[in-house]
């Protein structure tokens, strides 16, 4: 029963098939750079893009050969996928870098007291002003309403979305709660123009056509946050331990007050990351503010009536009708930009510190 | 899953001792409000998301039926929602082609290849790219990506490609194309794939990675032997669900996008279908009338597709782990 | 406590007095090896040599770094990152810590059987079988495939029972089966030495019988090491069993003493030796 092998009798094989000086890599890849930027050079001027295109394939191109050369075929491989992985990063990387330099970099000029102060109600002094090249104008209704519909959003989706985790983890079993949580994953996927089609047509049957209101657009921005919510949400509660649960109602303790005052305390750390999240994902929403709050130049505090402007929507009229001279208006929209990303920056790393901050020892 | 027992306050009512069966222990008012409170709840959700579809339908009907004359073009519904259809699709076609292999690399790079704490920090940024906000990838992309690509790109396409039908027609000097778009739209599904594909990379598991390594694999070998075939079916699934978020993505198409009616196959003009969501965006500010019932009517298309899009993804999600089995 | 190593294994002579041994070189020798994780000195100081077609089992209380010696012999420890080691590990003669080796090299002529059998979960027990070939082979025509499946599932006694099944995933076998078919996998490409790192632990004791006559069998052809924590599988089936020890938490671990299997269980020469194989501690 036993095979007929035996190990190679002369294994006088090297284990060294040859490996591959530490420096020829770095070598070829200066080889490539410099025919690339030389070629290119000399075919169509200085064109970076190209260049760095040319330089890569022949690296990739140069370091397989002298691996399959010097290594073997296995080795040569390996070194070609590793240089295709890093390409493409890089690749990434570079408009990666662009977005948020442009956006800094424009933004800046329009980060002054009047951006923070002043809404788009301007004089007519103002006006010849701002043809002067004087920057004019400022963001303070659109930072107004960003906090008052994220804040209508925000009041109708974590509760919404907490409960309807609460009974997912801790009631939910048989058919409500197979289809909530089907339907939660189809919410997800939501396009937000559609979210905001949806609190347009709601606020249209009760109100008639045509009403623009913030709390429209809370409405729509809820629909987008709540699966966010409800999603995080489970997830935390359901890594609270069931020893935790079942010490306390083995005390004698109700099961409402156990979910109060023990599981949501344990999980209290991960839920509020994810409802920042959630928060940061809809900050930035355009689409279904459009068709909902609208656009309006004044501050208005009022969410029940009347257009409301928020930070996106602002900034996206401000490029697209920026008015006389444009430049003003897309300063406008740079400056209102540059706020998005940092307050979305700020948020998301604060949700990334709070879960290893403020996570209870013991859990995962 | 956890099952409830209820105990009740800490005072049992006593029982009769003659009963013939055990009453469950009654539960408190206090307890039957909450788990009232939570049920509803969740029944809510579910009359949200049919409420849109109802709605949508509701009030879309008459853009879909109602009378044309009323509105703007005179296309019935059919022959308007077509091209932008269309559109939709080529565009977040076009995105999920170049984003996939690209966010198939990054993800191997940052789970098996970047060294750990650099790994750390670049899930991190891959993640925060998700987060900003799509007006700000329009405008980035109009006024970087547009202009670069329409100097170095477009005319050397379309002189020397123009024999395939993507690349015919006059390039576009504004870059307002429909390639602009698709790879910014690439840009901003990109982070969506990167990250489930990392986190399935990297819980592929530990042996399989060593015995693949012990019969003497190279690094790629072992990704292909152990960690590719372990995480096939979660690189689909996200780039499905990326595809879905292309579909509906707004603003950015809508800034990048210079638009025209009809069906545009070329990438590198200035004539281009739009997308249902960029069309609304658009046109819903300044409608009125059985436009805007129409507007409607296309975006319950959109929600249809997308629906289709994300219960495909879910089933591929679902079956495919032949990896995870065992 | 220093490697006392009863093995005189000069070049020429096969001094030994079992009589199985037909060969002349130990395969591997190992000189003042130390093995670290980044600064934390695991294993310290192991000089020892493995006599070929023979099974040379390791044991010794849990957490003395036998596995971790093990996996030094194939560079698999190199896999965590900051691990290396300091010293000499000779495969026939040849310094496999040479810095211009490539560890890839190395464990394609050293294989490894691990403690959960681990077969490709998305292979079939054929391609699972020919996985490691199919990395070294560049073009396996399907009579010769065939053939390598055949000899090496039969070497690992497993041929018998799924010669019909053999498209079947490898995953849908029993524990057994599948560490004999990782074992076949193993084998299939041939290797001068066969490390098996605590191969039975996860299995029932049928299983485990069955591996270890595999064992009996495998050694006509090649060198097997083992890591077992099971004193009675190492008296049942090594020739030569090395004694691994720990002075205490967070002190490396050691080898105390090396010998014939038979004198390590009843008549070792260090104490600590005879104290573990009497069962008082470990």
């Amino acid at each position: 029963m036993t095979a007929t092998m035996s190990p190679p009798q002369s294994q006088v094989s090297s284990l060294t098939t040859g490996k591959m000086h530490r420096a020829i890599p770095f070598a070829i890849c200066a080889f490539s750079i410099a025919v690339g930027v030389v070629g290119v050079y000399s075919i169509g001027g200085f064109k970076w893009g190209w260049m760095a295109i040319v330089a890569a394939h022949l690296y990739l191109l140069l370091v397989t050969i002298a691996s399959r050369v010097i290594e073997d075929r296995r080795q040569a491989t390996d070194r070609a996928m590793r240089t295709v992985m890093t390409i493409a990063f890089t690749t990434v990387t570079i408009p990666l870098i662009s977005v948020f330099w442009k956006v800094i970099a424009e933004g800046a000029s329009r980060f002054d007291r009047k951006f923070f102060t002043g809404s788009m109600r301007i004089t007519p002094e103002d006006m010849l002003a701002q043809m002067e090249g004087a920057a004019v104008g400022g963001a303070l209704h659109a930072m107004a309403g960003t906090l008052i519909i994220t804040a209508i959003a925000g009041i109708i989706s974590v509760p919404l979305g907490l409960l309807t985790a609460i009974y997912l983890v801790e009631y939910g079993k048989g058919k409500l709660a197979g289809a909530v949580t089907r339907m939660v994953d189809v919410m997800t996927g939501i396009p937000s123009i559609v979210a905001g089609l949806f609190a347009y047509a709601l606020f249209e049957l009760f109100l008639g056509p045509g009403t623009r209101s913030g709390l429209s657009g809370g409405v729509a921005l809820s629909l987008l946050m709540t699966p966010v919510v409800v999603r995080s949400s489970e997830e935390m509660l359901r890594l609270v331990p069931n020893e935790l649960r079942e010490a306390s109602l083995a005390l004698g303790v109700a099961k409402w007050r156990t979910i109060l005052k023990v599981v949501l305390p344990t999980a209290i750390a991960g839920i509020l990351t994810g409802i920042t999240l959630a928060v940061a994902r809809v900050i930035g929403e355009t689409a279904p503010l459009l068709v909902t709050a609208g656009v309006a130049q004044d501050i208005n505090l009022n969410p029940f009536s009347g257009r409301m402007t928020t930070l996106p929507v602002f900034s996206y009229y401000e490029y697209v009708q920026p008015g006389v001279p444009p430049e003003t208006g897309i300063a406008r929209a740079w400056g209102a930009a540059l706020m998005l990303v940092m307050i979305v920056a700020v948020l998301f790393t604060a949700a990334r510190i709070m879960s290893h901050v403020l996570k209870p020892k013991g859990l995962k | 899953m956890w099952s409830p027992v209820f105990f009740g306050e800490a005072t049992l009512v006593s029982q009769p001792v003659a009963q013939e069966k055990i009453k469950k222990a009654p539960t408190s008012v206090p307890d039957r409000l909450f788990s009232s409170l939570s049920q509803a709840s969740a029944a809510t959700i579910l009359l949200l998301l049919s409420g849109v579809a109802f709605f949508l339908t509701v009030v879309g009907w008459s853009g879909i039926f109602g009378d044309i004359e009323g509105m703007s073009g005179s296309d019935n519904f059919v022959e308007y929602v077509g091209p932008l259809v269309f559109g939709t699709v080529y565009a977040a076609t076009l995105a999920l082609l170049i984003a996939t292999p690209l966010a198939f690399a990054v993800a191997l790079f940052i789970s098996h290849y970047a060294p750990r704490r650099l790994a750390q920090t670049l899930g991190y940024v891959v993640d925060l790219l998700a987060a900003i906000p799509s007006v700000v990838f329009g405008i980035w992309g109009i006024t970087v990506v547009a202009p670069l690509l329409s100097k170095n790109v477009y005319p050397w396409a379309n002189d020397n490609l123009s024999f395939i039908p993507f690349f015919s027609g006059t390039a576009s000097t504004s870059g307002r194309t429909m390639l602009t778009a698709g790879m910014v739209l690439a840009m901003m599904i990109l982070p969506i794939i990167t990250a489930i594909s990392r986190e399935v990379f990297l819980q592929t598991p530990r042996l399989h990675e060593e015995a693949s390594l012990a019969l003497g694999a190279t690094k790629w070998e072992m990704i292909r032997q152990a960690v590719i075939p372990y995480g096939r079916s979660g690189v689909i699934s996200g780039a499905m669900l990326g595809l879905g978020r292309a579909l509906g993505e707004t603003m950015a198409v809508a800034i990048i996008l210079s638009p025209s009616d009809g069906y545009f196959w070329s990438i590198l003009t200035n004539q281009n279908s739009n997308t249902i969501a960029s069309n609304i965006a658009l046109k819903f500010p300044e409608a009125y009338g059985l436009d805007v019932n129409r507007l409607i009517a296309t975006g319950l298309v959109l929600f249809l597709l997308s629906f289709g899009v994300n219960m495909l993804a879910r089933r591929v999600a679902n079956s495919g782990f032949s990896g995870a089995a065992g | 406590m220093t490697a006392n190593s009863e093995i005189d294994m000069p070049a020429q002579t096969a001094g030994t007095t079992h009589s199985e041994e037909t060969s002349v070189e130990p395969v591997i020798a190992v000189n003042n090896l130390n093995i670290y994780y980044d600064k934390f000195l695991a294993v310290r100081d192991v000089t020892m040599e493995i006599a070929s077609r023979s099974i040379t089992a390791l044991i010794g209380p849990s957490g003395c770094g036998k596995s971790t010696f093990l996996r030094s012999l194939n560079r698999m420890h190199e896999v965590i990152p900051k691990a290396h080691v300091d010293g000499v590990v000779q495969l026939n003669g040849e310094n496999i810590y040479r810095p211009d080796v490539d560890p890839v090299t190395v464990r394609r002529r050293i294989g490894m059987v691990f403690q959960r059998p681990n077969p490709f979960p998305t292979m079939s027990i054929y391609e699972n079988v020919l996985a490691g070939m199919r990395l070294n082979a560049n073009r396996l025509s399907k009579p010769e495939a065939d053939e390598i499946v055949e000899r090496s599932l039969t070497g690992a006694n497993l041929w018998g029972e799924v010669k019909d099944r053999l498209d079947n995933p490898g995953s849908s076998l029993s524990g057994g089966q599948q560490q004999r078919l990782c074992i076949a996998r193993a084998i299939a490409v041939e290797p001068e030495v066969l490390l098996m790192d605590e191969p039975c632990s996860a299995l029932d004791p049928i299983s485990t019988m069955a591996i270890e006559a595999l064992m009996e069998q495998l050694k006509d052809q090649f060198t097997i090491v083992i890591v077992t924590h099971n004193m009675q599988q190492a008296a049942r089936v090594s020739q030569r069993t090395a004694f691994f020890n720990i002075d205490g938490p967070g002190q490396p671990g050691h080898i105390v003493e090396m010998d014939l299997t038979e004198k390590m269980f009843s008549n070792p020469q260090e104490k600590a030796t005879s104290d573990y194989v009497t069962g008082r501690f470990g």
